[in-house]
């Protein structure tokens, strides 16, 4: 027998279609599989189309009166009138301070006394203060923004040229409220393939060396190429159910936009799931029981999927190490192009170099996988 | 040393030779040379770590060896893996079978990974059917087959495309008595047709039904040959002291004194000896005469010459229980309940449940996987509340002052369930804790336990570490560190090598010489016998309450004057199945 008939021996479809058919009557019958790949999808995609929002409404902020003026009044009514924000007024900015300090306000916004002097100096000096609670800095960013945008469309509205001549917020171009879901629903998908792929294919591997059925199997001649193999495929399928599911639920229920093909995000979240079930395999090759694949998996791969695959923290504004650790993180390649194909098209120069980064580092865990799963005991 | 009996086949199924397995630093096992003929049952035989489930692995060819070769039929199981899975049918220890697919989802699946097409042996899977007597179960969940049906089928599939070498460890280990002896049947069926079949056990009793055994302990082979053979050498060395009118523990912890005897255990109301090599019987006629026993000459065991080989067992003294204070309670009964019944679901766990536990007594409670004995025994823990009837602990009702009974009784449970993490020191010190046992009572009692079974020198390690004997000697002082009158013992000797046994059960009969009432759950028939009484439990039901002599009195037949435990136990649960079958409306579930 040659190295490479070794490595790779010819595959006998029949015990491959027997594994293929045992596990997916074991899928079907294992309520943790329909948990992790019917209900966990559905309960994630609700999380982040009402909890995980980016854009904040009514946030409490204090808005001190310092003057009297129409003008400055009109200021003060335009706070007030903002759904951004739920406007406690005051006249003197120790009222308001303290309710900062105390964290029932999120900031507050100064009227100065010289307000119609500063309006009148036409943008060459800021007209109100903004006072900020930095200890929450998403937070804090929010009201700053908010309150720019605020006074920006009080200059528009009174025909006020605005400082450097720009008033325009982007953030005003689509629907505030939807933008967040729109950029996280897609993202959403990334990390219930990460759970599919890599959580779920570990934690089955590890269940049957834990119940001593993969001693029995392994006892056969089955070769540990359709072992893989009859792990794979059934998941494989699994796993793109599930982004079927996830999508028309985004598409029907939140509205979001699949702007791209369902080919294209078919083909994506196929190759991406190649690096996905390789990890997972590659875990349970190490590790023998539930735990400490379920404590892997979440390690190496759910965690580095939700917060270095720019799914909500931009990859762009990372610092350099950070951002070249992400690119062996396959998500990374996926949540690009997830957004790409929903909120844009299909951009075929965006998807293929990240296909070719999902399949290369899908190519990289099966070969590990491959020389470690060994059809033996000694470990 | 002879071969079995029959013509000496020319081609060994197996041959070992200097067979070495290391883990790490730790020796599994350590130079095994030895041949396993086709057409016999070969018993792998040997106390738990002995390296059993080791050599299993190795001839499955899921392990290779660190040293010397392994060949099934010709084949090396290294060089030639690939057909070693075709030659061998392998069943593991722990059901390696799927417990969420049916019993056909099953038997298709190992069918095709063997490469007989499950749909073209329709013939091969009824004969499995019928062989293994599953054909009324073929679509229940392999997870809801009894531990018995559970064995078989794991069977069914290791002999799916004939294997020459079947392969079973430790097959009788969870399975009850009937279904064990169903197990026998099939596997002599299987040998008479010319198949190798190694059955590995732990239960020693079980040698004397191979044709051959190999003994393993510590990794390497103590004998090889028919179990006659060794069992003969002991021959005029067995005895047994008849109804001593002294306290039979009494006597057995003198005799395990006498420099004459090598080891003794209890049966029933009476000790067995067995004397060390060429000694004199004139100790052993002593103290019968002196204790009022009668003296009579028994057939050796196996066990008995498995620790006549290891150099006899330990001695009768038990320093634990002779620095433990005379338990001094007005209470008779120590332990009683009646009607206790307990509902999981519309499933009954135990159905009124009663029996009276007196001071000063071994009480043990026997059955099947189950039968209810774990359920009945956590309610009388306080661990688990009976839907129905009460059970008191020395006078304390368990439904109203659970802490105070349980402040009585003493627990040790399966597997010792010591804290790894902890030292043994802490172990002792989280016991006492527990137990409300602080300052200067707290340090004098943890100074005794540590004195009185020599734990000084491991107080810093963690108990995994520990010797097994003195890990049970640990569990013990951590049950006993607050003088419980009554203690409780769950499978105390699973997973234990005889000679720890033996000096385990020291301990108990010290114990309950001083008072201390033992409630105890076992798997091991053999120590049924230290019990003064016996409750048999079935299907949820207590079948026979007595003294185990009585219970074997029952089971005596024309061809089988002195029945075992065993007999006993297959004797009665046959008795209540046969009841049931022919009641109208047949076996409720």
């Amino acid at each position: 027998m040659t190295h490479a008939e070794r490595l790779f021996p010819r595959i006998d479809f029949r015990r491959l279609a027997a594994l293929i058919r045992k596990e997916t009557r074991q899928m079907f019958r294992d309520p943790s599989t329909l948990l992790i790949a019917g209900v966990l999808p559905v309960v994630l995609i609700f999380l982040y189309a009402y909890a995980v929002s980016l854009d904040l409404n009514h946030v409490p902020i204090g808005v001190v009166q310092e003057c009297d003026s129409p003008a400055a009044q009109s200021m003060g009514a335009a706070f007030t009138g903002s759904p951004h924000f739920l406007v406690k007024t005051a006249r003197d900015r120790r009222e308001v301070a303290e309710a900062v300090v105390g964290g029932r306000l999120r900031g507050y916004v100064v009227i100065p006394q010289d307000f119609d002097r500063r309006v009148a100096a036409g943008g060459r000096e800021p007209i109100v203060q903004v006072i900020t609670d930095g200890s929450q800095p998403n937070t804090a960013g929010f009201v700053a923004n908010y309150a720019q945008s605020v006074v920006g469309l009080w200059r528009t509205s009174r025909g006020l040229a605005a400082p450097e001549g720009i008033t325009l917020e982007p953030r005003f171009w689509y629907n505030p409220e939807i933008e967040s879901r729109r950029f996280l629903l897609p993202g959403a998908i990334a990390i219930v393939m990460t759970l599919i792929g890599t959580m779920l294919t570990s934690l089955v591997v590890a269940k049957e060396w834990e119940r001593g059925t993969m001693e029995a199997i392994i006892s056969t001649p089955v070769s540990a190429v359709e072992i893989l193999i009859g792990k794979l495929l059934p998941y494989f399928v699994l796993g793109l159910l599930a982004t079927l599911l996830i999508t028309l639920l985004a598409i029907h229920v939140f509205g979001v936009p699949l702007r791209g093909s369902w080919g294209a995000l078919m083909l994506l979240s196929s190759a991406f799931l190649i690096p996905a079930l390789g990890q997972g395999l590659v875990i349970s090759s190490v590790a023998r029981n539930q735990f400490i694949a379920a404590q892997i998996a979440l390690v190496s791969g759910f965690l580095p999927a939700f917060m270095l695959s720019g799914f909500i923290f931009e990859v762009g504004s990372m610092p350099a190490p950070i951002r070249a650790l992400s690119c062996i993180v396959p998500a990374r390649y996926f949540v690009a192009s997830l957004q790409t194909v929903f909120l844009a098209g299909d951009v075929w120069p965006v998807f293929l170099p990240d296909i070719l980064g999902m399949l290369a580092i899908g190519l990289a865990f099966f070969l590990v996988a491959r020389t470690k799963t060994k059809k033996t005991l000694d470990t | 040393m002879t071969m079995p009996d029959g013509p000496i086949p020319a081609v060994a199924s197996v041959e070992l030779r200097g067979v070495v397995k290391r883990f790490g630093a730790t020796e599994a096992l350590g130079g095994i040379t030895a041949r396993i003929l086709p057409g016999r049952l070969t018993g792998l035989v040997g106390p738990d770590g002995a390296g059993k489930t080791t050599l299993m692995r190795l001839l499955a060819g899921l392990m290779d060896p660190t040293e010397g070769t392994v060949t099934i039929c010709g084949r090396d199981t290294v060089q030639d893996n690939e057909a070693i899975h075709t030659l061998t049918g392998y069943m593991p220890q722990r059901f390696g079978l799927y417990e969420d697919l049916s019993v056909m989802d099953n038997m298709e699946l190992f069918a095709d990974l063997r490469g007989l097409g499950s749909r073209a042996n329709r013939t091969l899977f009824d004969q499995l059917l019928a062989f293994t007597r599953l054909e009324a179960f073929t679509t229940r969940l392999a997870g809801k087959l009894s531990g018995g049906m559970k064995q078989k089928l794991g069977l069914a599939c290791a002999l799916m495309a004939r294997p020459q070498v079947l392969l079973l460890d430790e097959p009788s280990v969870g399975v009850d008595p009937v279904s064990r002896q169903d197990l026998w049947r099939m596997v002599h069926e299987l040998t008479s047709d010319g198949m190798a079949v190694v059955w590995s056990t732990a239960y020693l009793d079980e040698a004397e039904r191979c044709a051959t055994v190999l003994l393993l302990n510590d990794g390497k082979v103590e004998y090889d040959g028919p179990p006659a053979e060794l069992t003969g050498r002991l021959h005029d060395r067995s005895f047994r002291l008849l109804h001593p009118v002294e306290d039979r523990r009494f006597v057995l912890s003198q005799a395990l004194d006498l420099p004459s005897v090598c080891d003794g255990v209890i049966q029933g109301s009476s000790v067995r000896v067995v004397l060390r090599e060429d000694a004199s019987l004139d100790e052993v006629r002593g103290l019968a005469d002196a204790s009022g026993a009668g003296l009579a000459p028994v057939a050796p065991r196996f066990e008995d010459a498995f620790v006549d080989l290891l150099g006899g067992g330990p001695g009768g003294r038990s320093v634990i229980a002779e620095c433990m204070p005379a338990v001094d309670v007005p209470e008779a009964i120590t332990v009683e309940c009646t009607e206790l019944t307990r509902r999981f679901g519309d499933f009954t766990a135990t159905d009124r449940v009663g029996f009276e536990v007196r001071k000063g007594e071994i009480f043990g409670l026997l059955g099947p996987n189950g039968a209810g004995k774990s359920t009945t025994f956590k309610m009388l823990c306080g661990l688990l509340k009976p839907t129905s009837g009460h059970a008191h602990v020395m006078g304390h009702n368990l439904r109203t002052a659970t802490s105070a009974a349980k402040g009585q009784l003493g627990y040790m449970a399966q597997k010792f369930s010591l804290y790894g993490l902890l030292s043994v020191r802490q172990n002792l010190e989280f016991s006492a804790g527990v137990y409300g046992l602080e300052g200067a009572v707290r340090k004098e009692r943890m100074d005794e336990m540590i004195e009185a079974f020599q734990l000084q020198r491991f107080l810093e390690s963690s108990p995994d570490e520990l010797p097994l004997g003195y890990k049970q000697r640990l569990a013990l002082s951590c049950a006993l560190m607050h003088r419980p009158p009554v203690l409780f013992l769950d499978e105390p000797t699973s997973g234990v090598d005889p000679l720890t046994r033996r000096e385990f059960w020291s301990h108990i009969n010290g114990l309950v010489r001083k008072g201390v009432t033992v409630l105890v759950t076992t798997h091991f028939m053999d120590e049924a016998e230290y019990c003064d009484r016996v409750a048999l439990m079935y299907r949820a039901e207590v079948i026979a309450l007595d003294t185990p002599d009585a219970l074997k009195r029952e089971a005596v037949t024309a061809g089988r004057a002195e029945p075992t435990m065993e007999d006993a136990f297959i004797h009665l649960i046959e008795a209540v199945d046969r009841k049931l079958d022919a009641a109208p409306g047949g076996v409720p579930a």
